[in-house]
This record gives structure tokens, sequence and C-alpha cells, in this order.
């Protein structure tokens, strides 16, 4: 435990109290719930994390925060058409989970249904210094709990919203995928005006089941977005990650997978598209703590502007977890000369015999390459466009959907006409 | 078409002078090769030809048409029709050849005021060049040279050189790499673009191109300067003497 001798609370902290007092009477749950709140709350009171704490030590909390907004309850977020095509939506918006049916398979609850019976107060427990956890915690009004039952393929995609008009907006996804199910979410977070957004799922994958998980954040440029994947990956199932950031002006996205079970698979993949004065940290703890667990990792970066990227990788192989596979990387490009990325790679591997492995690379546009280009006739602008494009492929197109690819890429072209 | 006046250039970084006093003047119409020993400067002045940053060019001009072309950026130079077959073509993992092609002929039809060109007639001209230069289509399949043998990269530059139909053409040792039928089949893409509003400028070290492309006039550099011009008995009789030969006469 961290001994946080009582701080003086900075403005932002002094407001997310402020806000739980008026907020509280509207936030659902039982006793239970609010017991766990109330712990929240106590830990956020300690003082947000600085970059004193380990692993906020690239995203010093306290300090980036900035304002924290009041909760809008009478902002509308505009309704956001699916991206892929047949797709089953599930909005929560302005931190409300709209009605849902149940697709073949699949059972959906509201989690504001759930909060009130004292269902799933456990899940509102943080860590120690977890203030994403304990902000959701604390805040989280709605979102969907939801269940794919045992050897059901979910023929389309499960389309998570979480949006915004600005104000606050705190949600979870709690999901459970049966033994043997196949099933593919994409996560939207996105919003209009300046908000603090906070948004976990919580995933436990089923013995040989099959889960593709996307998570597509593109808020507005005043948005600190808190957000938090964890997941346990059980014996012989694969869980693919892939997390695109191209919004936002805070963002700490943390993903937290466990893989005690057998033989299970684990990837991610994720493009951070930063400009401006964003910072933007994704964190991943790893845990391979089953026999023959294995996992890639590859993470991809564009940065400009002044922005600050970040990527904190650790990755334990537990002494049981023999004949882990890991290999992680993590590579950036820069166009600015105050743009910066930061790398935190980190192996702590317990049992022997494994192979683990990890690299990380900081380069700008090759200049011979962009010569080729432009001697063909493709101007300046567009021969880097081209070269970012193609520092990015590999990822995406691995996505294979065409659509979802379509639209990835279409995100990254208005990006780079923006700001590249 | 192509005027290059008492050219001195040197290497950004270092300062090294490679071109010393370069004089060459290519009418429209006009085949000319450039023969050197390594190290001449014989790439370099391609480069500087086509704009590349790393040279920075200290005194004298190139005109082209008549005008300076020393402030033009390398795509810029490229609209106007300037076009160079690289001798080392690179290797660009993540873009693909064929819509790297789309996107290079759009640009210059969009610098010359052109629309793009529709999907179909896009491909059936790729198909077309592509077959007269006897290249496996799966080629274009792949991001832009990579994985392509010498001879490959070689015939790419040429298809596309003739996609891109450019006014002035610097082939920079296009025959290395190239067994006997390939230096045909790329001698007769060049020559099947030769026309009176056309320019070649032909780099190469060894006579032998030049016995499919026949030149109008053969220049010889050494340490980056032309040290002597001819008509095409002049690379014949650097085949017999040597460079040294002729380089020291010169001198
Ligand atoms: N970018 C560069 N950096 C360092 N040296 C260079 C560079 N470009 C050319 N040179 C040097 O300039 C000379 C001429 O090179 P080059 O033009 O490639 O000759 P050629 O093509 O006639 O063989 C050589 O000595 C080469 O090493
Ligand atoms: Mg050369």
């Amino acid at each position: 435990m961290n001994v946080h001798a009582t701080p003086k609370l900075t403005a932002s902290e002094t407001a997310l109290v402020e806000v739980f007092s008026t907020r509280l009477s509207d936030l659902p749950g039982n006793e239970a719930v609010t017991l766990r709140r109330d712990t929240a709350l106590e830990a956020i009171k300690r003082g947000l994390p600085t970059r004193k704490v380990e692993h906020w030590h690239y995203t010093d909390l306290r300090r980036l925060i900035g304002t924290v907004p009041a909760f809008d309850r009478t902002a509308k977020p505009e309704a956001l058409p699916v991206l892929i095509g047949d797709s089953h939506r599930l909005t929560v918006s302005n931190g409300r989970a709209e009605k849902a049916e149940n697709p073949d398979g699949v059972t959906i609850h509201r989690l504001k249904e759930l909060f009130a019976k004292g269902e799933l107060a456990d899940q509102l427990i943080a860590g120690v210094d977890d203030s994403v956890g304990a902000i959701n915690a604390a805040f989280v009004s709605d979102g969907f709990a939801i269940s794919v039952a045992d050897g059901v393929e979910v023929q389309n995609p499960i389309e998570l919203q979480n949006l915004h008009a600005g104000g606050q907006a705190h949600s979870r996804f709690t999901i459970t995928v049966g033994a043997g199910a196949k099933v593919t979410f994409l996560e939207r977070q996105a919003g209009a005006g300046a908000a603090l957004v906070s948004s976990i799922d919580k995933v436990v994958v089923g013995e040989g089941a099959d889960v593709r998980f996307i998570i597509l954040q593109e808020q507005s440029e005043d948005t600190t977005h808190l957000g938090k994947f964890e997941a346990e990956v059980g014996k012989n199932s694969n869980l693919s990650l892939f997390v695109m950031n191209v919004g936002g002006r805070l963002v700490r996205q943390e993903v937290h997978v466990a893989m005690p079970g057998e033989a299970a698979h684990f990837e991610l993949r994720s493009v951070n598209l930063l400009a401006n004065a964003t910072h933007n940290d994704l964190t991943m703890v790893l845990d391979h703590s089953g026999y023959g667990t294995t996992s890639t990792e590859l993470v991809r970066n564009i940065v400009t502007g002044k922005a600050q990227g970040v990527f904190q990788g650790q990755i334990r192989v537990a002494r049981e977890a023999q004949k882990t596979d890991a290999k992680m990387a993590c590579n950036s490009l820069v166009l600015s000369d105050e743009a910066e990325f930061s790398v935190k790679p980190e192996l702590e591997i317990f049992a022997d015999d494994v192979a683990c492995g990890h690299g990380a690379t900081v380069a700008e546009i090759d200049h011979a390459h962009l010569f080729y280009l432009m001697a063909r006739g493709v101007p300046e602008k567009e021969a880097r466009g081209l070269l970012v494009k193609a520092f990015l492929a590999e990822v995406i197109e691995e996505l294979e959907d065409e659509a979802l690819v379509t639209a990835l890429e279409v995100r990254l072209e208005n990006w780079f006409d923006e700001h590249g | 078409m192509l005027e290059i006046k008492n050219l001195h250039a040197r290497i950004a970084d270092d300062g090294t002078e490679i071109i010393r006093g370069l004089d060459l003047t290519v009418k429209a119409g006009e085949v000319a090769a450039i023969m050197g020993p390594n190290g001449s400067g014989k790439s370099t002045l391609s480069y500087i030809l086509a704009g590349r940053e790393d040279y920075e060019v200290t005194e004298g001009d190139i005109l082209y048409n008549g005008e300076s072309i020393l402030e033009l950026d390398p795509a810029e130079r490229a609209a106007r029709g300037i076009f160079l077959a690289f001798q080392y073509p690179m290797e660009i993992p993540g873009v693909a050849t064929m819509e790297f092609l789309k996107v290079a002929m759009n640009s210059l039809r969009k610098a010359r005021g052109e629309d793009p060109l529709k999907i179909p007639e896009f491909m059936k001209l790729v198909k077309n060049a592509a077959g007269s230069l006897e290249m496996n289509p799966d080629m274009l399949k792949r991001p832009l040279n990579v994985g392509f043998s010498g001879g490959e990269k070689k015939r790419a530059e040429i298809l596309q050189m003739k996609l891109l139909e450019p006014k002035l053409c610097v082939l920079d040792e296009t025959d290395s790499g190239l067994d006997i039928d390939a230096l045909k089949i790329v001698a007769d893409g060049v020559n099947a673009l030769r026309s009176p509003d056309r320019a070649f400028v032909v780099i190469t070290h060894y006579q032998r191109l030049l016995e499919h492309i026949v030149p109008d006039t053969v220049h010889v550099l050494s340490q980056g300067r032309v040290v002597k011009s001819g008509d095409k008995s002049l690379a014949l009789e650097l085949e017999t003497h040597g460079y040294a030969g002729l380089i020291g006469e010169a001198a």
C-alpha cells in the first residue's frame, strides 16, 4: 500500500468530490454498491497519482487531468450509426444505457438495473493506484452486462457505444463469453465538447472461445478519456484486442490481461495517432500464468505537433507458465520536433523455458523514400501520407474485415489531412 | 531542352564537392549518353536533375526548356516532365505498387489539369505496359520494389517511365543487373518512347547498352565534369582504350 499524507486537494480533485456529492443520489445501486462508491471516493480524496507513482510515471494524472467539468444532465449526444454493416448496437448515451434487444444466444442487461439489485458490486473495487478504476467505480451510472452462451457464434459484431455531449460520462461493459463461443465487439468512445469520460470493460473469455475486441477512441480534442480493458482468457481460447486512439486531450487506456488457462492466445494491436497537445498513454499488463500461453503485441504510433505518447508494456511470466511465447514491439514515427513517444517495456520472467522478446523503434519519415515518391510526381504532403499509411498498413490490414479496415483508413486519412 | 551550365554541387551534409563545373546541353529528341568511371559523379548528376535535397548546388544553373529548375522540388520537376530511372530503386514496404502507380499517374494528371484516371482505364494502361516489358503481373501485387530482383526493379522503373510519359528521361545504369534478354526488352521499351519532343540522358558504365539504345551524343564524365564529348563513335573508342587513356588525354 502506498501511504499518502493527506494532501491538499487540487482544483480538479475538489471538483470530483463535489460532483460526487451532487451526483450520488442519482447514481444507481443498493447499499453494497454505494459502499463501493464511497470507498472509491476515499481513494480519490487521497490524491490522484503523480509521476512519483511508478505506473503513472509518464502520465502525471494529477497535473494533466485539468479542469473537471460538471455532469450535464441535459446533454444529448448525437446518435451514431454503426460502423460495420449489420452490427448489433448497444448505446450508452450521456451515461444512460438505452434499451436493447438480445441477439440470438446473447443475454443483455442494463447495469443500472443490476446495480440497483446489488449485483456486480464487487466489480467496483479499485486496485492500488488504480485511478481509472476508482473514478469509474465512484461515478459509473450505467452500461451493459453481456453474456454470450456456450458454443454460440454471434453472427454480427456487437457495437458498444459510449457517447457524450460534454460533461461527464462513466460507463462499464461487463462481458462473459461462454466456452467455444465466437464474437466480435467494437467499442466506440466518442462525443462532442469538453468531457471527463471513464469506461471499463471486464471480459471473461471461456474455454476455447474466440473473441475479437476493437476499441476505437475518437474523443473530441478537449476530452479526458480514462479507459480500462480487463480480461481473463481461458484455456485454448483466443482474444485479440485492437485499440485505435485518434482523439482526446488526455488519454489513458489500460489493458490488463490474465492468461491462467493452458494454451490461451492473446493479441494486442494498437494504432495511436497523436497530434497537437494530446497526451496519450497505453499501459498494458499481461500475465502469462498458464502453461504454453502465447501472445503478440504490436503498437504503432504516429506523433506530431507537441503530442506526448506513452506505451508501457509489462509482460509477467509465472513459474508455472513454461513454454510461454510472447513478442512485443512498439514502433513510432515522429513527424515533428516537439512530439515525443516514450516506451517502457518490462519483462518479468519466472519460468525458465520461454521465448519472450520486445523491441522498440522511433524513426522519422525516410527521406530517401520520400524522394523516390516525389520524383514520380507525388506532391510532398501526399507522399508523406503514403509513407505514414504504409507504416500502419500491416497493423490495420490485419483486421481483414473490409468495412472496418476502410473505416479506420478513413480516420487515418482525415487525421493526416488535418495534422500531417 | 536541357542546359546545364557550369554546375557545381556538393553533399549538403559534409560539403564535399562532387560536381565541379559541369556543362551539358541536350536537345529535344536527342539521346545523350553519359559515360564515366565509377565515382565520377554520374548518379549524383542524376539526383541533382531530379531534385534530391542531399545535394546543394553552389554555382551554375540547370535550365529545362529555358527555365531554371533549381528552386523546384522533385514532385514539381516530375510534373514538368523530368523522370529519373534510379540506379538503385528503393524498396518501400507498405506502399502497394498499384496504389503507388495510380497516385503517381493521377498526381501528374492533376498537375496538367486533367481528371484522374478511371480505375478500368488505369488497369488497362498498367496491364499493357507491363505486358510489353514481359513483367510478371504478380509483381505488381507486392509492395513497391519489395523483394524484386535487381532486374525486376529495373523493369519496374521502365514501367513507371512508360506510364508517366515524361519529356526528359534520365536513366541511371539501367543496364546493370540485366541479362542480355532483359536488356533487349528494356532497350526496346526505351526506343519505343523515342520521339522528337522527348530527350534521354542515358547514364552507363559500359558500351553494351548503347548497342541497343543508340545515342546521338556521348559525353565522358570525370571528377564531376564533362571532359570529352562526341558522337557514338566515342563510346567505341572508350571500349577499346578504356577510361584511363581517354581521361588522361583530356586532362
Ligand atoms: N550522399 C553521398 N554521401 C557521401 N558520398 C557521396 C554521396 N553521393 C555521392 N558521393 C560520392 O561522390 C562520388 C560520386 O558518386 P556517384 O555520383 O554515385 O558516382 P557514379 O554514379 O559515377 O559512380 C563518389 O565518390 C561517392 O562516394
Ligand atoms: Mg552511379
